[in-house]
């Protein structure tokens, strides 16, 4: 260590082509699990509305399982277990198309998917069942009454969580390092291996992060405004 | 398949709940379980210290703190392990175990995400009881101390035990620098399988839902409990005019 030096690593092409690769795959990893978080999420609001017998139950135990086991160990299950027992064929075809960085996807993809799917059950609860009645009242059928009339109201209500959950789908793509995923993480731990400039290093992959995750924030906010203007100005 | 778990088990369940060299005495389970504990013993002190700063009326106590607890929410926990990792060596000039690091981190981490808890706890109480306290004569540092915390404390015991889940679930993270918990228990016996991962990995999520869901179920139980109480049904401490937006959005 030979006095703090920020410019040491961001002056430097080799330094800062690696950060951007990490920063590039950090967003890959995160909007690819979001997108499979929210459709596995809508998925299973219908599964727990249908008037499936089972439907509840199996939910029910899908959502308990992600929430009390920790995201690294159904990640390291997904890289170092399930991954193991797929056919030889499908092994070598996804280690050749970049394995960690699709389990990656599916692991945080799946556990986030129990947390969103939470988020907008209890946003849909908070909307009045009365709002239904008068919907069908009006001479909506239930597919367009939760399309026109319950879905808007429940998914603004459940903003807030919604937003707070997608910060943190940002946070844990950091785990992805542990399965070896080359994101933004690994990418820090690769310039300070080459550089042995650890505190600026550090000191720049935090900045990014926190940067990245107050955007996504502002962006949440912005966007809960847009949609109901009228509570944001309350709140 | 199920034969195999048997066996691991039978073979290495030494080394996952109690742990043997070289990890000395203690490892696996019960250096996850005392990491968790120990760090929400600390996380709490430190949770109270910064939601009184924030809630302050000096600004010079209030600014840094709240910018304390922003950053500490906004970066991954995993970067927050990898800074006490080489800065708590600096600070102490010792080689430290990664065990107090990672304590270390899980309490500034815990602390932050804690304070937001008692500081919500503290606001929806309402300035009445603030008042009421300061009309019968307390200072506020003294209503703080004997009215409102008390009241503040005992409605997020929930928080508390929900905390706690969440910090057995963070110390996983610990892998990176190699405390020896239970995850790091069991990619040692991994290692030194070879042929068995997801049977390994498969026994880790497991234990370790068996331990989550039953903590998140005591949880769900004491927080009955003191909606209950809070109702007037069962007498104890004077019922509180506070219904969390939880208990509302269920009741719906």
């Amino acid at each position: 260590m030979n006095g703090f030096d920020l410019s040491a690593i961001l002056r430097n092409p080799e330094y800062t082509a690696m950060l951007l690769h990490g920063i590039e795959m950090t967003f890959v990893i995160y909007i690819g699990s979001w997108l499979l978080a929210m459709t596995l999420a809508l998925l299973l609001l219908c599964i727990r509305f249908s008037p499936l017998r089972f439907g509840g139950r199996a939910v029910a135990a899908y959502v308990s399982y992600h929430r009390n086991v920790p995201t690294l160990v159904q990640l390291m299950l997904w890289y170092f277990g399930i991954f193991t027992l797929f056919p030889p064929g499908l092994t070598s075809w996804l280690a050749a198309h970049n394995a960690e960085t699709i389990f990656a996807v599916i692991g945080l993809g799946l556990c986030q998917a129990a947390y969103f799917s939470e988020d907008l059950r209890s946003g849909l609860r908070s909307v009045s069942p009365g709002q239904m009645e008068a919907a069908k009242a009006l001479g909506h059928s239930y597919v367009s009454a939760m399309r026109f009339v319950i879905m808007p109201q429940g998914v603004r209500n459940a903003f807030p969580p919604l937003i707070n959950h997608s910060v943190s789908l940002f946070k844990n793509s950091s785990l992805a390092i542990v399965i070896g995923a080359s994101e933004l993480t690994h990418a820090v731990k690769e310039v300070e291996n080459l550089s042995f400039r650890t505190f600026e290093i550090y000191l720049v992959g935090t900045v990014l992060y926190l940067f990245f995750s107050l955007l996504i924030m502002g962006a949440g906010a912005y966007l809960s405004m847009r949609a109901d203007p009228v509570r944001s100005a309350r709140a | 398949m199920i034969n195999d778990v048997i066996a691991i088990i039978q073979d290495y369940w030494l080394l996952l709940l109690i742990g043997q060299y070289p990890n000395g005495p203690l490892g696996g389970l019960a250096n996850t379980l005392i990491l968790s504990a120990f760090s929400i013993m600390l996380a709490f002190p430190v949770s109270i210290i910064l939601a009184l700063a924030r809630l302050s009326k000096w600004r010079l106590l209030r600014w840094p703190v709240t910018g304390l607890v922003y950053v500490t929410r906004g970066v991954p926990l995993l970067m927050l392990i990898l800074w006490s990792y080489f800065l708590v060596p600096l600070w102490t000039g010792a080689d430290v175990p990664s065990f107090v690091t990672m304590l270390t981190t899980l309490v500034v981490y815990q602390g932050a995400f804690l304070s937001e808890v008692v500081r919500a706890g503290i606001v929806a109480l309402g300035s009445g009881q603030m008042d009421a306290a300061r009309a019968l004569g307390h200072s506020s540092l003294g209503a703080m101390r004997f009215i409102i915390l008390p009241q503040a404390l005992y409605n997020m015991i929930p928080s508390i035990i929900s905390t706690f889940v969440s910090t057995i679930k963070d110390t996983t993270l610990g892998y990176v620098i190699n405390v020896p918990d239970l995850t790091f228990a069991a990619s040692q016996v991994n290692n030194q399988l070879l042929t068995q991962p997801f049977q390994v990995f498969f026994i880790l999520a497991v234990v370790y839902y068996a331990i989550c869901w039953s903590l998140t179920h005591v949880a769900n139980i004491v927080e009955r409990r003191i909606t209950r109480r809070r109702a007037g049904l069962s007498g104890g401490a004077a019922p509180v005019e506070l219904v969390p937006a939880k208990i509302i959005s269920e009741q719906l």
